[in-house]
């Protein structure tokens, strides 16, 4: 049961999968142990970028192609459901064919760009889609008769989402553990069972002979030609999945925040996050997101409090204030990020499976 | 002994079309030039837009060459060529401001001497930075695109974060020195200056470089490398040492292309190499990695492009790139004038 859902591919370290299960409990039930409206935010997110990460990891560390325009199709799924929302009413009809039509407009995007790009050199692809994003990033600050602009788009979900919709009165009389149980909490399993679904549904394609193929193509691109596997094609697939899975995690991230606008979705920022995700995690490995993504979202969250600290801590001297200061983290993780890409390689994941 | 048949070969005629097929990517700009004419239908202010995409394109060039040569000789992507482009419009316009005296006198020599110590300061500084950045960021992961890509990413994030750690967060305003301000009018067209002067900088660049690759042992070496780099390190040449000159030289060139740049803005922020990163990638894909007379080609056509297309239909001049960038693949995959390498 357990091995055809990981679709055969076990963590294959009891350490690692020990701590997977513990992030797995933590998620499930992140509203009950955990109650508060930031800790459900952190557990929210964590979710929406364990997916995110691992569809990133599908193509860089599966496929070994370096995109930087997974945040655009991150995007187009969060604008997706925020203008369908905005324009057909509040409604799960609206939703879902927000969704729907974000994944596949993402999907058709990624095909062109591939196209253009990947036939020619996978290292084209690195470089057309860094120009595209950040044309894409302009573009939608600039229409904001449609987007909103830099403010972005506040919108209506369903009533049901709401934390005003409360249910389970007769049976528990409003709360479950001391828990309130509203819209909000549905929300919370909302977004956790779409992930869940979707990170299951990634483990499948990656092990999949799909999957192996990429992984060959990978390692030699000439060789897997020389088989007879059209190296193009596979890899332009790969990368119309990855978007629209990005997409569809681009469509819960909108459902939880009731708000996109560019610095949520579309910014480089976030597009550097994901690398340093899949990096830490492990790249070739989709529990490498789960591990990057968790560990990530935490410090994003702590970490800055530690660097106020040292911060303050260094005052006076020359310098050390400015470079400590909690606005400069990511100088920290562009250190982190190098660092670990020369002695990491595999990540926490490859550590910890004990390949080196 | 009886004589030689005749023969008498007759060779094919090459046709105009087969002759012309290799300067097609150099009759390209003058081409676009004249459809911009007949686009923009008033002479003035096309003249004005062509110089200034000229300009436009220069800078582009220079800053975008080191990275097509870096790439053609060692296979290697430097994602964080950005990061030599702010650095030298930081520590140019830093000279100049420190040279305030200079810059602020309405004599012509004074302030073109303000702007070569500025030039000159910013070259020295990214050409070091370069070195370093070879050293500790680019060696260890040769041969691999993936790191590469990675790695020089995350120099760049790491240079553009330490600048806002030295020059604090906010963009710095300045103006130019006091005689390249204002235009020169010819007719109802007015040009500024300093467009001028930024088309005239490029092309001494542009003649400099080919002059060194066309001309010189070492541009030879370099050009061999190009092609077929382990044939030249078997000839006994330290293609290493050619590799770590090219790189140096490529970033002082992207320090100087910061320093106009910054003066053609007349405003500097730390994010502004990773913006112009992306003018330069689109710039060396249509030109072909590894070719500088593409590079230069694809620069200008850029340039031109986008001044034209703000001016006709400014809400186009964003994709406008863009679409240029699609056309040109559509045309020649490997960009206009593809580099031969002999694998």
């Amino acid at each position: 049961m357990i091995r055809s859902l990981l679709s055969g591919d076990m963590p294959r370290s009891k350490f690692l999968g020990a701590i997977l299960l513990v992030i797995l409990i933590c998620l499930a039930f992140a509203p009950f142990l955990f109650p508060g409206v930031r800790t459900v935010d952190t557990a929210a997110r964590i979710c929406i970028f364990v997916v995110l990460v691992a569809s990133y990891d599908l193509l860089l560390g599966y496929g070994g192609i370096v995109s930087f325009a997974h945040t655009m199709f991150f995007g187009i799924g969060a604008y997706g459901v925020a203008l369908s929302s905005t324009h057909l009413g509040r409604g799960f009809d609206s939703l879902i064919i927000g969704a729907g039509l974000g994944a596949i407009l993402a999907a058709a995007l990624a095909l062109v760009i591939g196209l253009f790009s990947l036939r020619v050199r996978a290292i084209f692809f690195a470089m057309i889609t860094l120009a595209v994003a950040s044309a894409v990033a302009v573009l939608v600050s600039q229409i904001s008769s449609v987007t909103g602009g830099e403010d972005g788009l506040t919108f209506k979900i369903p009533r049901e989402l709401g934390p005003a919709f409360k249910f389970g009165k007769d049976l528990f009389g409003g709360e479950l553990l001391g828990v309130k149980l509203n819209g909000k909490l549905l929300t919370y399993y909302l977004i956790f069972g779409g992930s869940l679904i979707l990170f299951l549904t990634l483990l499948r394609i990656v092990n999949s002979p799909f999957g192996r193929v990429l992984q060959a193509i990978r390692e030699n691109d000439f060789r897997a030609e020389a088989i007879g596997y059209r190296v193009v094609i596979y890899r332009v697939t790969a990368t119309c999945l990855s978007a629209a899975v990005a997409a569809l995690a681009g469509s819960l991230y909108a459902i939880w925040l009731r708000y996109v606008g560019p610095d949520t979705t579309l910014s480089m920022e976030i597009m550097i996050d994901i690398l340093l995700m899949v990096v830490i995690g492990g790249m070739g490995t989709i529990y490498g997101a789960v591990i990057g993504a968790t560990l990530f979202v935490l410090a994003q969250n702590y970490l800055q409090n530690l660097m106020s600290g040292l911060s303050s801590m260094t005052e006076g001297l020359p310098i050390l204030p400015e470079l400590f200061s909690p606005d400069r983290w990511l100088l920290w993780l562009g250190v982190l990020f190098i660092l670990s890409v020369y002695f990491f390689p595999t990540g926490v994941v490859g550590r910890l499976r004990g390949q080196r | 002994m009886t004589a030689a048949p005749e023969h008498a070969p007759t060779m094919a005629r090459t046709t105009l079309r087969d002759r012309l097929a290799p300067y097609a990517p150099f009759l390209l700009v003058p081409a676009l030039a004249v459809a911009g004419f007949l686009a923009v239908q008033n002479p003035a202010s096309w003249l004005t837009l062509t110089v200034s995409g000229l300009a436009m394109g220069m800078m582009i060039f220079i800053m975008a060459s080191g990275l097509t040569l870096v790439f053609g000789l060692m296979d290697v992507i430097n994602f964080g060529h950005g990061a030599f482009v702010s650095v030298g419009a930081f520590v140019g316009i830093s000279v100049l401001l420190a040279l305030g005296q200079m810059t602020g006198a309405p004599s012509l020599g004074l302030n073109l001497l303000a702007v070569l110590a500025a030039v000159l300061a910013a070259m020295a500084a990214t050409a070091t930075m370069g070195w370093a950045f070879e050293r500790v960021i680019v060696k260890p992961v040769y041969g691999n695109h993936l790191s590469q890509i990675l790695v020089t990413m995350g120099g760049l994030i790491i240079a553009e974060q330490l600048i806002i750690v030295l020059w604090g967060p906010e963009e710095i305003y300045f103006t130019r020195p006091e005689t390249l301000k204002g235009a020169l009018t010819f007719g109802d067209a007015a040009i500024e200056k300093y467009r001028l002067v930024a088309v005239g900088v490029g092309l001494v660049v542009f003649a400099a470089m080919r002059f060194v690759l066309r001309r010189t042992k070492i541009g030879l070496i370099v050009r061999a490398g190009v092609q077929n780099g382990e044939m030249v390190a078997a000839l006994g040449y330290r293609l290493r040492l050619v590799f770590v000159g090219v790189f140096i030289a490529g970033s002082a060139l992207a320090g100087l292309g910061g320093v106009m740049w910054g003066l053609y803005q007349e405003v500097i922020t730390a994010h502004m190499g990773n913006q112009a990163m992306i003018l330069i990638f689109i710039v060396v894909i249509i030109g072909g990695l590894g070719s500088v007379e593409g590079c230069f080609v694809g620069a200008l056509l850029v340039g031109l492009l986008q001044n034209y297309i703000a001016f006709v239909e400014p809400k186009l001049a964003l994709i406008s790139n863009i679409a240029l960038m699609v056309a040109i693949l559509m045309w020649r995959p490997m960009g206009m004038i593809p580099v031969v390498k002999a694998k």
